[in-house]
């Protein structure tokens, strides 16, 4: 029987493997957790179905009829049982007898089996999670049998789906003991002692939330708008957002199919609490006989347990904000490889002419300690990187050694910035755009400046006075003297030369761009669902990539090239390869829109910022969520890493930059100043300082280098999470740049750290 | 409950905040005048109840929605474009149709006791669209770069905004006290290392020390500044018009500039003081433009320099003689304009403080009322009254028409006393008739009877008569146009053409760039020194006054 279980867990693995293939994407790394250890099993794998609309009817098809399809998650679960034991010869056969298509997995180490090893580390990780939370065992223990039985009823219909996700509200009690029960809890909480009295307010939104929603789902249309109005002023401001939301939800149809809600009840509300408070508030709970309250505890929300001091006010504050709680804090403890990769070594012919054009510019002499200085750098292995060969990257070609070396040309008359030492800042105004403008980027290099709008269009400007030309076509191509000398530049079409060139192709407004490294591709994505992949040669599209099928607001490519990563509104973020119509992975997790993407520099790692007011780090290797960050308090709208791949800075429609140390997994500043979104964060190329441009018009400076330094990670705050943010950020301003009208949408370093500014003229 | 705020301090702000959100629901009525305009006609109201309260929740989602594309659109206003993507990811058809930049265009109707929003769909002539001649093409996107800072400080060019806004100008004019406070606390930053942010620029933040022991009112001229302030006055008073051009666009537009007005302002006053006396009407004329270019300025606060360019401005209004050979030389252009440009103080500077409206008016009134008044300061008398308004004109000059009518018919018909006289007094009386015919056409009731108006204004009363009919049938002809009720500042003509060398009309071709270092610059022999030792400045406004009188007194021989 053992030895079936577990066959039954990977069956239902592979079922939600299979779930992604099929473009249902609303399944998480959390949700798995879940399911093994909880009751509400069922419904949250219904959830994933029904909170991914036009999905479900998909879903229902790929699995329609019962038995078939325990039949072929069975099968499904021998060849997973045969691949990991190596019996690829086998996995063939079998796959041919059964007629299963081969897209359930199409390379070892890709999205399918790296999901599927993602899930069984997890419920590991789950085990030690339910051992720490010794009050919910009794609820535990119950919930295995329904991992079983989980896959097996058939979804035919959305309605039933939500009823499932509903029927969780069913029990209730009177309608008119809500408000008592809650005021009870209010009262109780505010007799407590001052140091617990903090934590245990984070009670009150969780518990709000729900008891109203209660209240909506058994009918109780009247004592919900009383309850609403009576206690909606006590939440915190920062949920005033979801508190619109949910105020305009006051009948129980309303609750059918709204995401924000399904959101609540499928995630639970995650709260630290230490020990001590958590003690003190069961024993009232439990002496009061306040079952109703007990009951919404346990089924909503998951409560993180710590030992030691109760968390300040500012601490939690901190913290808090985002659509589900903190995050939990196992959800940090995977090793993060931050570290960079190491630096190809130059061959010694392109060295020496890097070293002719050193002298043609007359200083040789310098050129010796610097070299050796890359050199010994490039030789030491960084503990924390991840091994070179990790994810593969696509080889160097002789274009980008040489592009290397002109970066590292650049790098030598690199500006050292500082405190005492501000970067120039030129600004690119976009005139005329009629406030269309809706993304912009730049080469590394700094030579090329796109453009998204919101009439669907992409331009691409030369800022350098070399102008953009076109390749010849095929007929012209086929008269060229090959072996020639200047072939690459035989082959461009003087004619065509212009300062700028328009793409077009999408039907929506371009929300996200992006330059490959190399500059020879473009990326873009937009409203109209895909994302698209411009050849810079011809100034045509090659690639349209299909898979959102909503808005897609933000897309990167990874340092290396050869991937990018794109994210949108059905909430879920997309690794791709350019070669690849379909997405290599899916990162699914987040409870909303998915607003930005950034790779790590070392293109192991991607982060992710979303509605959902959180940010997560993904393992690019195996699909993995493995940092959630919380604390902003509104939707993010910018991601930067550090150029050492140690820390990152965010930035939301709060006005307030967050810094993170990845390696902790912690937050470690606050920066205050901004007075609408971020829309842009860059560091410098040395990392002391951090840009940021806002809708407020502003371009505002930040001392990286201090506010690093200023963090004090003992082993406390490290294991615990619990740090004290310095208060005053102020220190850490080092200047602010009003524009006249012009919001900042983006910023970016040059080699040699000047700060090129972009946004659009707003008259 | 205390406690419990004064654990959130954020709930009692929220409570404010929060209107009740749960009761914002479309009204009934709306849901029933939908049900008609497809054809349902009689619904019950519980159905209407209904039917709102589902209504609004899907609006609010949808408008939810829209939000985000909002954002993403990186926009802070919500567009039409926003709620059809909003009802496209939610698989509704969206409103085709309502695509507007800039308002929606429903309209408002009631009647019958009923209210509804209708969209309004003029019936519009297709041979109109056709014969009408083209809009402009809007313009493409372009890329334009500036710098918005070097090395941490943010440059004064147009691109930026003002380095120091002209409310903080004003507080440091009006509230000096106060105005060294804030300094202070710049200061202070600085040594913290965020003095970049501050308004403290052309690289002074790095002379910590010298800012400390300076008191704030002067200010320590940059390098650069020094040199901009040379070419400019220089291309201002030079020979050249091109450059003049230039520089006069470069003060009207340079947000920069504050830190220089001080020596503007003395370099105009003290230029005027010496001209006058030189009688260069050429240079009178281009201070005068300077003057014009500065006060076109929106970034300067102008209230702290009055005091010396008023009576620069009046003394060219006023004074007795402005050019070498007063009957060829067409000095009264510069009084008009000069006149024009006191008008446009008056109406933009002054205050129930200050009073300059009324102490002007009263200077320009006495030397008027003055029999031993010469006919040119008598122009520039009643060309500045009259710029000031119909009003002043009608209770001020109307009602003396008569007797300076009856001077101009002394000198035009009785014995020849001087050329000069009769030149003065033929351009006093068409400025009379020019701006009393209009103010009169306004006023005085139909038929203009010739006789009529002989007895009501003397001498200058039949010509007035046929002014007044001209400007009435002028009137009725551009019934649109004409709107001369007000201050007449921005009249077309405010560009100064005098007979005397090329200097007319050249405001119109201005070039955006910023002035260029003319390589070699001839100075005019006539040209005041540039004042090296500017005068004391003065303490208060009041002396405006005194030294108005003393510019005035300075024409009466």
């Amino acid at each position: 029987f053992h030895r079936l279980f577990i066959l039954l867990v990977h069956a239902h693995f592979i079922s939600k493997m299979a779930a992604v293939q099929d473009g249902q994407v609303d399944l998480e790394v959390e949700k798995k957790e879940i399911k093994t250890e909880t009751s509400n099993d069922g419904s949250g794998n219904n959830n994933a179905n029904s909170s991914s609309p036009g999905s479900t009817s998909l879903g229902a098809t790929s699995k329609s009829p019962t038995g078939p399809a325990e039949d072929q998650q069975t099968l499904l679960a021998v060849l997973q049982f045969l691949k990991r034991n190596k019996l690829n010869e086998s996995v063939d056969i079998l796959r041919r007898e059964a007629g299963l298509s081969v897209e359930i997995d199409d390379s070892p180490g890709s999205a399918s089996g790296g999901a599927g090893s993602g899930g069984a580390s997890n419920s590991t990780v789950d085990g030690g999670d339910t051992n720490s939370l010794l009050s919910r065992v009794s609820i535990a223990i119950p919930a295995a049998p329904a991992v079983t039985a989980a896959p097996v009823p058939p979804k035919g219909l959305d309605q039933p789906d939500v009823n499932v996700v509903l029927s969780a509200y069913s029990q209730q009690g009177d309608p008119d003991l809500y408000p008592l029960y809650y005021n009870g809890l209010k009262k109780f909480i505010e007799s407590v002692l001052d140091c617990h009295r903090a934590e245990l307010s984070q009670v009150f939104y969780p518990l709000f939330v729900h008891m109203y929603l209660e209240l909506v789902y058994n009918n109780h249309e009247v004592e919900a708008k009383q309850f609403f109005e009576k206690f909606s002023g006590d939440q915190e401001c920062y949920y005033a957002e979801d508190l619109r939301i949910l105020s305009g939800m006051t009948k129980k149809e309303h609750m059918k199919g709204n995401e924000t809600m399904l959101d609540f009840r499928t995630s639970k509300f995650v709260l630290r609490i230490s020990r001590d408070s958590y003690q003190l508030l069961k024993r009232h709970l439990q002496e009061r006989q306040n079952n109703q309250i007990w009951n919404i505890i346990q089924e909503h929300l998951y409560i993180d347990i710590f030992d030691g001091m109760p968390r300040s006010k500012s601490q939690i504050d901190a913290m808090s904000g985002s659509l589900a709680g903190e995050a939990k804090r196992d959800a940090n403890k995977t090793k993060v490889f931050y570290g960079l990769l190491k630096e190809p070594e130059i061959e010694v012919p392109l060295d020496d002419e890097d070293e002719e054009a050193e002298n043609e510019e007359g200083k040789p002499k310098k050129k010796k300690p610097k070299k050796d200085s890359m050199g010994s750098k490039s030789k030491k292995q960084d503990p924390n990187a991840p091994q070179q060969t990790r994810i593969p990257l696509p080889e160097l070609k002789d274009s980008d050694k040489l592009d290397k070396i002109m970066n590292m040309k650049e790098a030598a008359k690199k500006i050292r910035l500082g405190s005492d030492n501000l970067p120039s800042i030129c600004f690119y105004t976009f005139l005329n755009a009629y406030q269309g403008l809706t993304a912009v980027d730049i080469t590394d290099d700094s030579s090329l400046i796109a453009g998204g709008f919101a009439d669907s269009t992409v331009r691409v400007w030369s800022v350098t006075p070399k102008k953009l030309r076109r390749v010849k076509s095929a007929a012209d191509l086929s008269n060229i003297d090959k072996e020639s000398d200047d072939v690459l530049e035989r082959i461009m079409d003087e004619k065509t030369a212009s300062e700028s060139k328009i793409l077009y192709g999408h039907s929506g407004p371009v929300y996200g761009i992006s330059f490959s490294p190399d500059r020879n591709y473009l990326l873009s994505s937009s409203e109209d669902g895909t994302v698209r992949l411009w050849s810079l040669q011809t100034f045509t599209c090659l690639v349209g990539y299909k898979g959102h099928n909503y808005p897609v607001w933000d897309t990167q490519f990874s340092p290396y090239g050869y991937y990018f990563v794109s994210g949108g509104h059905d909430r879920v973020a997309r690794l791709w390869a350019t070669d690849h119509y379909q997405p290599l992975r899916m990162f699914a997790g987040h409870l909303a829109d998915v607003t930005c993407t950034r790779f790590h520099p070392n293109s192991n790692y991607v982060a992710t910022g979303s509605a959902d007011r959180t940010i997560r780090l993904w393992d690019v290797l195996n699909g993995n969520c493995v940092r959630i960050l919380t604390g902003h308090k509104g939707p993010i709208h910018s991601l930067a890493f550090s150029p050492n791949g140690k820390f990152m800075a965010s930035g939301a429609t709060d006005g307030r930059v967050l810094l993170w140390d990845i390696g902790h997994g912690l937050m470690i500043g606050e920066l205050k100043g901004h007075t609408d979104t971020i829309y842009a964060l860059r560091f410098s190329r040395d990392g002391e300082i951090l840009a940021s441009g806002s809708m407020d018009n502003t371009v505002k400076l930040w001392d990286t280098l201090k506010a690093f330094d200023d963090v004090e990670l003992d082993d406390f705050t490290a294991a615990t999470g619990h740090i004290h943010l310095p208060e005053n950020s102020q220190e850490l301003l080092l200047g602010s740049y009003t524009t006249k009208s012009t919001p900042v949408i983006h910023l970016h370093f040059t080699r040699r750290n000047l700060l090129l500014a972009a946004g659009a003229y707003n008259p | 409950m205390s406690i419990r705020t004064a654990l959130c301090p954020t709930t009692a702000m929220a409570e404010e905040r929060r209107p009740k959100q749960c009761t914002v629901v479309l009204p009934t009525e709306s849901m029933k005048a939908m049900a008609e305009s497809i054809g349902v006609g009689q619904l019950q109201e519980e159905s209407c109840a209904a039917l709102s309260e589902e209504v609004s929740y899907r609006i609010k989602e949808i408008a939810q929605d829209a939000l985000k594309f909002m954002h993403h659109g990186k926009r802070r206003k919500l567009m039409t474009s926003d709620i059809d993507h909003a009802l496209k990811i939610k698989n509704v058809e969206p409103l085709y149709g309502f695509q507007s930049q800039e308002f929606i265009p429903f309209r408002f109707a009631s009647g019958g006791g009923r209210e509804l929003h209708f969209y309004e769909e003029k019936e519009v002539d297709l041979s109109d669209i056709i014969n009408t001649p083209l809009p402009r093409v809007p313009l493409d996107v372009s890329l334009k770069a500036h710098w918005l800072s070097i090395e941490g400080v943010q440059p004064a060019i147009p691109e930026n905004p003002p380095p120091a806004p002209k409310e903080q100008q004003k507080a440091e004019s009006t509230e000096p006290l106060k105005a060294v406070k804030p300094g202070q606390e710049e200061e202070g930053s600085i040594q913290k290392g965020q003095g970049a942010t501050s308004a403290e620029a052309k690289g002074q933040c790095k002379k910590e020390g010298l800012i400390r022991m300076k008191p704030r009112s002067t200010h320590e001229l940059s390098v650069e500044q020094q040199l901009y302030y040379k070419e400019i006055t220089e291309a201002c008073v030079g020979s050249c018009e091109a450059k003049r051009a230039e520089a006069l666009q470069s003060i009207a537009t340079d947000p920069g500039l504050y830190q220089m007005l001080p020596r503007f302002s003395t370099f105009i006053s003290e230029g005027v003081r010496v001209n006058v006396v030189q009688n260069n009407l050429a240079l009178l004329i281009y201070l005068m433009r300077m003057v014009k270019a500065l006060m076109d300025n929106p970034t300067l606060y102008l209230e702290k320099y009055l005091h010396e360019l008023i009576p620069a401005v009046v003394t060219c209004i006023v004074s007795k003689q402005l050019c070498l050979r007063p009957d060829v030389d067409n000095h009264w252009a510069l009084r008009d304009f000069a006149a024009r440009l006191m008008a446009q103080s008056c109406k933009t500077f002054s205050t129930t403080t200050n009073n300059i409206q009324s102490r002007i008016t009263k200077t320009f009134t006495k030397s008027w009322l003055d029999e031993k008044t010469q006919w040119t300061t008598r122009y520039g008398c009643i060309a500045g009254l009259s710029e000031l308004g119909p009003d002043v004109i009608k209770t001020l000059i109307i009602p003396r028409l008569t007797i300076e009518g009856a001077r101009i018919k002394a000198v035009i018909e009785g014995p020849v006393v001087s050329n000069i006289d009769k030149i003065g007094a033929d351009h006093v009386q068409s400025l009379l008739l020019k701006h009393c015919a209009s103010v009169i056409a306004k006023t005085r009731p139909l038929p203009d009877n010739m006789e009529q108006y002989r007895v009501d204004y003397g001498y200058l009363g039949p010509m007035l008569c046929s002014h007044v009919v001209k400007a009435r049938a002028q009137a009725a002809l551009q019934a649109q146009q004409v709107n001369r009720t007000t201050l007449t500042i921005t009249q077309p003509r405010s560009t100064l053409t005098v007979s005397q060398s090329g200097i007319g009309g050249s405001v119109g071709s201005r070039t955006p760039s910023i002035i260029k270092v003319p390589s070699s610059l001839t100075l005019m022999s006539t040209r005041p020194g540039t004042p090296t030792q500017p005068s004391p400045p003065a303490t208060k406004y009041i002396v405006m006054a005194t030294s108005a009188g003393a510019s005035s007194t300075q024409q009466v021989p």
